[in-house]
């Protein structure tokens, strides 16, 4: 049992447990202590100085964040000392800031300009530190753009990338005046382990680390009167996007954003979940045929077979463990599949030609920037995916057109390619496309839905790191007789810390399983670097509570009985896995450096 | 004032021979540990690097801690500017050392020890470490479990601060952690871990060898003992002295100054000036007012005298600070920058002369809330010459 | 795979965990003068740490040198004590005579001149060290006797 202690906070007495920090302390009696370099997805840096109070009997001030609360403490959080002393570290924060705010991509939602529009710094006394200093901006990934100029030191992204992501694309260097947060050798993002997660640009408290945004582009297309410009959204994006434009957490806006994409002028507003239903009719049929390989060939076939609808993961696997990408499905990502079949499928039944359309993405990922940039993407014979937006540039696009998002009346997706299942909605949750999976797989085997309530795979929902399902075949269908029996070993990563954790026991044998999906960001793409920030646990939760509100809503809940899925093979594609398929919906991989 | 003010006095503890190191050695891990922590307590030594720390509490609260695994590291990183005795003593008593740790160890139930030497005395890591091989065998011999090993630092001032120095042993940046937790619970590998600057186990030798009476009735009282005194710039004789705590500046410039003495930096670079008017009200040693002002020291003293400019040493401190800060946390990093852009600013009249003032106030906050002990004294020379100094600075 | 040999080679002697990081690129720096991209890619690899940590780490430490430099690191003193007994006139000797500026390294790869915070012998100002050996009291004539030494040795 934990010692309950007692405090007083500005003259409020509190009870807290032993080692309650001090910021939470306040929280308890509804006092904001203001912070910069303290983010509640990472551990405890107390370097940026802002959160400093006053303890009665001491002259130094403590950092609210790293300090513990002890027996009979007296704390103020807005004496004249530490008004006083967080002003002026604001005001240092700023002299050494590009604080060209009025440029700035994160103009109006930056947490530094925050702070100093609420302590009202009008006047800067202090002397420029950034004058002068040019070469500050890195912008050849197409996903992330890192301005040095603009980064406070809070190092908020070298914990993230190094405890979320296990990645450590970024590191402090340097010391003194010349710290700062680098790669290695200063490379390039695009030239280094960075998985484009965007994990940094989320937790990025000033414009130091943004995506990089295709607004312009965007429009630029949709004002063409000659282009043909479709939009697909993913799944997570539509249970975020809300929180952009006057909502709270938790709230689906599927209906509206959909509305107000057509007020953009898309021409076309389709769904990425149609690809997702395919990708699970696509990728089970993998698994299906490496499990009979294995069991009935006893062929050597890479098993576990691992997802591959993250890019982010991708990234990571390619640069990490290479020897393993045999195990990734070679099934495109849905947004790529989407992108392959928009300048193809599409454009034969709608008759356009494939060189005037224009393939858009809202994603709630900035992995899916780089790719659609991917060489490897152009198996429609042009580029498949033009440009991605982020659920964050979705929103700007939506404010600059002048909607009142919150009014408008929720519409349709259209079809060719709009159609999807709650199977696909909940690709946006970890555990998401295993779940759909299993729906679809267990159901082709035995002619019977699987074993869960609503079909709801509880073990593989949730936000535990790593999750774990077995699913025993039980009297399957003639054609699968060679599965009687087979306990299914499933495992769910979310978060490349934990796929690293995944990744490591079946290095080292410790684990066995047939199937792995692993999403890059925590808690999957609902927790996507693309999406609304802040973002924490609580949010996270809230998103991943409307993506399953959403699936259960929906009159079709498994991926082979999406009508769309099923004409599409009838029409085009012919059979899963066939040739058409193979060449459209199929990728391959390649080994990347470790540095 | 109730304890007369102490004039100068040399002493020799410290470097007088170590070879009877073996015995002392023998002698003291016989004793009951309580004793022991007793006798340093009642000894009222304290921290010898600078921060004052009493030593026997230290030990006490270590062996008190937690946990099966626990460390004894030598902090050799002494890179205050104006400081060389550590260098001193561990090249010609290193034995001394050796045993206070080897002591330390079996007070606090530790088994291993690391002596942190800066890089910059590299060539003292040959020397030591046939030192430390002697001992060992030794160590062997009565059967004491207890190991000790260089670790050597690759240049950098904040590794003397106590939590960036296990970071550095770490293996990484050697950037200081919160406090709380303090290493007597969670140092090194975050186990409980005395740490302790080489002169401060230096005098544990002594306090060992001849009881803690000798060394308590050196110095005043809060100072008591003995301290060994890095001394150079206008002096005539630069060296190291031991004398005793507790003197008061003006004896001090009696003995060393050149007779043109202007001022005296007291404790390095992140200590304080002190100017001629003030020599007479300033004393050695740790709190307790003794006489006007009391400061503590690692033991630099540098002297300078009318040809010096406070504005250039004020400047070479501040670059120094604004390179070495190791630049985490918003005060130490920008702060230091921010100093010494502004008073290049109001030498060259881009800024008024007021700016110092605001310039002070900023000195006032990196000392309120920098994240580590060296970050919340960077600013002492700035405000101690400023305030002194001030028409050196504008014009 | 020369390099490779080495690093694994210091790698067999302190160890593969974080704790041998530093002695391991003060071994590198020891034999090469300096830690090439190279080598802290292999260093990375060998520890299996991340690439940007060994950097990062690196590039904290003055004298895990990540520029290119001579066999002779010349690092002279600027803190106060040495800057007040003359300081400059030794950087301008040594300048003089090797034709380089701080920062930079002969065209024979066999001297490095940079400018380096408290060595510790305030008491003997002006000081420097070459690589590891120290030499104080410094004046001019002396920094021509010594460097005059340093110029015959083979490398």
């Amino acid at each position: 049992m934990a010692e309950t202690i007692h405090i007083t906070i500005n003259g409020i007495p509190v009870e807290v447990k032993e080692n309650t920090v001090i910021l939470d302390a306040a929280k308890k009696v509804n006092v904001v202590i203001p912070t910069l370099c303290y983010h509640q997805d990472i551990c405890v840096a107390g370097n940026c100085r802002v959160c400093m109070v006053e303890i009665a009997g001491q002259k130094r001030l403590a950092a609210a964040c790293a300090t513990p609360c002890e027996e009979g403490m007296d704390i103020l959080t807005n004496s004249l000392k530490v008004r006083n002393c967080r002003k002026h570290i604001i005001e240092l924060l700023l002299s050494e800031h590009n604080a060209d705010c009025t440029k700035c991509y994160k103009n109006g939602k930056c947490e530094l300009q925050f702070l100093a529009s609420e302590y009202k710094i009008m006047t800067q006394d202090f002397i420029e530190l950034n004058k002068g200093n040019t070469r500050t901006i890195d912008n050849i990934s197409p996903s992330i753009v890192k301005d040095d100029s603009k980064c406070i030191r809070c190092q908020r992204c070298v914990r993230t990338c190094e405890e979320l992501q296990g990645v450590n694309a970024l590191a402090v260097a340097y010391k003194g005046h010349e710290m700062k947060i680098s790669t290695f050798y200063e490379k390039s993002m695009n030239d280094v382990v960075c998985t484009n997660c965007g994990q940094c640009v989320n937790r990025c408290p000033t414009g130091a680390l943004v995506e990089k945004n295709y607004i312009e582009e965007v429009w630029e297309a949709i004002s063409d009167p000659g282009l043909h410009v479709v939009v697909q959204t993913a799944p997570a994006v539509r249970v975020g996007l809300g929180e952009e434009l006057g909502y709270a957490a938790g709230n689906r806006v599927t209906g509206k954003m959909v509305a107000a994409l057509k007020r953009l002028g898309f021409d076309a507003v389709l769904d990425t979940d149609f690809t997702a239903d395919l990708t699970i009719i696509e990728e089970g049929t993998e698994l299906l045929g490496r499990l009979k390989k294995a069991l009935v060939d006893k062929a050597d076939v890479a098993l576990p077979m691992a997802t591959s609808c993250s890019p982010g993961w991708i990234k990571y696997i390619e640069h990490m463990y290479p020897e393993y990408l045999p195990n990734l499905s070679t099934c495109k990502s849905p947004q790529q599949m989407f992108g392959a079949l928009l300048k193809t499928y599409y454009a034969k039944a709608r008759n356009i030609d494939p060189t005037k359309i224009v393939s858009v993405s809202v994603m709630p990922c900035t992995a899916k920037k780089f790719e659609a940039a991917r060489a490897e993407m152009h198996d429609s014979g042009y580029r498949d995916v033009d440009f991605v937006l982020t659920t964050r540039e979705l929103a700007i696009m939506i404010k600059q057109a002048g909607i009142d998002f919150v009014q408008l009346e929720d519409m349709e997706f259209d079809r060719l390619m709009g159609e999807s299942t709650g199977a696909a909605v909940i690709f946006g949750a970890t555990g998401g496309v295993m779940e759909a999976a299993l729906r679809t797989v267990y159901e082709i085997v035995t002619g019977r839905e699987i074993p869960f309530k609503n079909l709801a795979v509880l073990p593989i929902r949730g936000m535990e790191g790593v999750k774990m399902c077995t699913v025993k075949i039980e009297s399957p269908l003639e054609e699968w007789k060679f599965l009687e029996g087979v306990e299914l070993q499933c495992a769910v990563a979310h978060g490349l810390t934990n796929a690293k954790k995944a990744m490591d026991s079946v290095k080292d044998g410790t684990a066995s399983f047939h199937f792995l999906e692993v999403m890059a960001c925590p808690g999957g793409c609902l927790g996507g670097g693309g999406q609304p920030i802040p973002t924490n646990a609580e949010i996270r939760k809230k998103r991943a509570a409307a993506i399953y509100a959403e699936d259960m809503g929906k009159p079709i809940r498994k991926s082979h009985e999406n009508p769309e899925v099923i004409k599409i093979y009838n029409d085009f594609l012919g059979k899963p896995l066939g040739e058409l398929s193979h060449k459209l919906l199929h990728t391959s991989y390649q080994i990347r450096e470790r540095t | 004032m109730s304890e007369q003010h102490l004039l100068l006095k040399r002493v020799d503890f410290i470097f007088v021979h170590d070879d009877d190191w073996e015995k002392i050695l023998q002698k003291t891990i016989h004793r009951p540990k309580q004793e022991l922590i007793n006798e340093l307590i009642s000894s009222e030594l304290k921290g010898r690097g600078g921060a004052g720390f009493p030593t026997g509490l230290k030990w006490k609260l270590t062996s008190e801690a937690q946990g099966s695994e626990k460390y004894v590291i030598c902090n050799a990183d002494e890179g205050e500017p104006g400081t060389f005795k550590d260098r001193e003593i561990l090249t010609r008593v290193p034995y001394k050392v050796l045993t206070a740790m080897a002591v330390c160890g079996f007070i606090v139930g530790a088994k291993s020890g690391i002596i942190y030497l800066r890089g910059e005395y590299k060539f003292l890591e040959q020397p030591l470490k046939e030192a430390i091989n002697e001992f060992s065998y030794y160590c062997n011999k009565i059967n004491l479990d207890f190991t000790i090993r260089i670790f050597m630092g690759s240049g950098a001032y904040i590794c003397g601060e106590e939590t960036a120095l296990f970071e550095s042993l770490e293996g990484k940046r050697g950037e200081p952690r919160n406090k709380p937790p303090y290493p007597s619970v969670s140092g090194f590998r975050n186990r409980p871990t005395v740490i302790n600057n080489v002169e401060t186990l230096a005098h544990t030798y002594t306090i060992f060898k001849y009881g803690a009476k000798k060394f308590y009735d050196l110095g005043v009282q809060y100072s008591r003992g003995s301290k060994l005194f890095s001394v150079s710039g206008d002096t005539p004789k630069p060296g190291i002295y031991e004398l005793e705590l507790g003197m008061s500046l003006e004896d001090f410039v009696d003995e060393f100054g050149d007779g043109d003495t202007k001022a005296v930096q007291v404790g390095g670079a992140s200590g304080f000036l002190v100017p001629r008017k003030k020599f007479s009200e300033t004393a050695i040693g740790y709190q307790g007012k003794l006489i006007g002002i009391s400061l503590p020291t690692g033991g630099s003293m540098m002297l300078f005298n009318s040809a010096r400019s406070m504005y250039n040493l004020l400047d070479n401190y501040l670059e120094f600070f604004r390179e070495e800060s190791c630049g985490q946390c918003t005060p130490c990093r920008i702060g230091c920058q921010q100093l010494l852009a502004g008073i290049k600013a109001v030498k060259k009249g881009e800024r008024p002369a007021p700016y110092l003032d605001k310039l002070l106030k900023l000195s006032e906050t990196m000392q309120f809330t920098a994240k580590c002990g060296l970050g919340q004294s960077v600013a002492n020379s700035f405000a101690s010459i400023v305030e002194n100094f001030r028409e050196e600075m504008i014009y | 795979m020369e390099l490779h040999r080495r690093i694994v080679e210091l790698a067999d002697l302190h160890g593969r965990t974080r704790e041998s990081l530093l002695p391991i690129l003060q071994g590198v720096v020891e034999q090469e003068n300096f830690l090439s991209k190279r080598s802290m890619a292999e260093i990375a690899r060998e520890l299996d740490l991340p690439a940007a940590e060994v950097y990062g780490t690196a590039t904290f430490y003055s004298f895990l040198e990540y520029r290119k430099m001579g066999k002779f690191i010349i690092r002279v003193c600027k803190t106060i004590s040495c800057s007040m007994k003359g300081k400059n006139q030794i950087i301008l000797t040594i300048k003089d005579m090797l034709k380089l500026e701080v920062g930079q390294t002969t065209p024979d790869g066999r001297f490095s001149l940079v400018e380096t915070n408290c060595l510790g012998w305030c008491h003997k100002a002006p000081a420097m060290v070459i690589n590891h050996e120290v030499f104080t009291d410094l004046t001019p004539e002396k920094v021509r006797g010594i460097l005059g030494e340093y110029m015959k040795k083979e490398i």
